[in-house]
């Protein structure tokens, strides 16, 4: 089963692990069987990382209003750190040995559903739409750099972790 | 109260963004390899001009003006169904394996797109509501 984070990344060799062949099982009914718990490892994953970024996105325009997207930009940073470090840490020279259906859960549903792309490219249009092409441009740059940097900081810390 | 609302419209919603994105980004890296992202990058740039779709309705007051259904699709599905963080991944896994052509291609290819994406849904969504 693919996890569909590109399994050029270490880690995901790992994900081939799983089903020992069940000689008495029919090969669909397993087939069926990994592909519906794939599916709710992710759909679980989605809706706890979807919570958690709508209840950032709230607290930060509670306290920092809206003129400013905080929240998108936060769930983004910390998401992209979670990622990596995870892949990191679960890959295979990871400490960690999870199975592939705990690895879809945490990145492929959590990471995927807590970060998102669609805010951050709507909320850069409305910038420009309200006459804003600097703050609109400033958003961009900031958001890609600290997103690339946050998931290089995480894969590298834990690759000093697993080092240890 | 509002925000228990917007948790379960959201919740909801997410199930759907979750798997879909689940769904096609793997169906598009079996189909065309994965030797560069293009099933997360199609996930993204679909995600962001239904975006702007929706988020033309809102401005011209439509159904998604309303909190409730921006929450569940807007936040919850497609909020979902697009994703940084395996963009961010996918980007250093090919500037960690010397790809560094392929990475720079990648944000420059998945930010343009995006934000061409997320204009030509809001454009599309004025003209046929407006």
């Amino acid at each position: 089963m693919q996890d569909n984070i590109s399994p050029r990344l270490p880690g995901s060799g790992q994900t081939e692990e799983h089903s020992p062949p069940h000689a008495r099982r029919p090969a669909w009914w397993q087939i069926l069987w990994d592909k519906t718990g794939s599916y709710i490892s992710v759909a679980l994953g989605s809706i706890v990382g979807a919570v958690a970024r709508f209840l950032v996105s709230v607290l930060c325009v509670s306290q920092f209003g809206d003129g400013f997207p905080w929240g998108t930009l936060f769930v983004n940073v910390t998401g992209s750190f979670a990622i990596g470090f995870y892949a990191a840490v679960t890959g295979p020279d990871g400490r960690l040995f999870v199975s592939a259906r705990q690895r879809l859960f945490v990145m492929v549903g959590f990471c995927g559903g807590y970060t998102t792309f669609s805010a951050f490219s709507l909320e850069t249009l409305r910038f420009v739409q309200s006459g804003k092409a600097q703050t609109a441009l400033v958003y961009l740059v900031v958001s890609v750099v600290t997103w690339i940097a946050s998931v290089w900081v995480g894969y590298a810390l834990a690759a000093r972790f697993n080092r240890l | 109260m509002d925000t228990i609302n917007g948790v379960m419209w959201v919740a909801l919603g997410s199930v759907l963004g979750g798997t879909a994105r689940f769904w096609l980004s793997g169906f598009v890296a079996r189909r065309v390899g994965e030797t560069f992202p293009w099933g997360t990058m199609v996930v993204n740039v679909s995600g962001a001009f239904l975006l702007g779709v929706l988020a033309a309705s809102a401005a011209s007051r439509g159904i998604f003006a309303a909190v409730g259904p921006w929450q569940f699709a807007a936040i919850g599905i497609l909020g979902t169904y697009t994703t940084v963080s395996s963009f961010s991944l996918q980007t250093l896994a090919l500037a960690r394996d010397g790809e560094m052509m392929r990475a720079a291609g990648n944000m420059v290819l998945s930010l343009s797109l995006c934000l061409l994406a997320v204009t030509g849904g809001f454009v599309a969504g004025s003209y046929i509501l407006g």
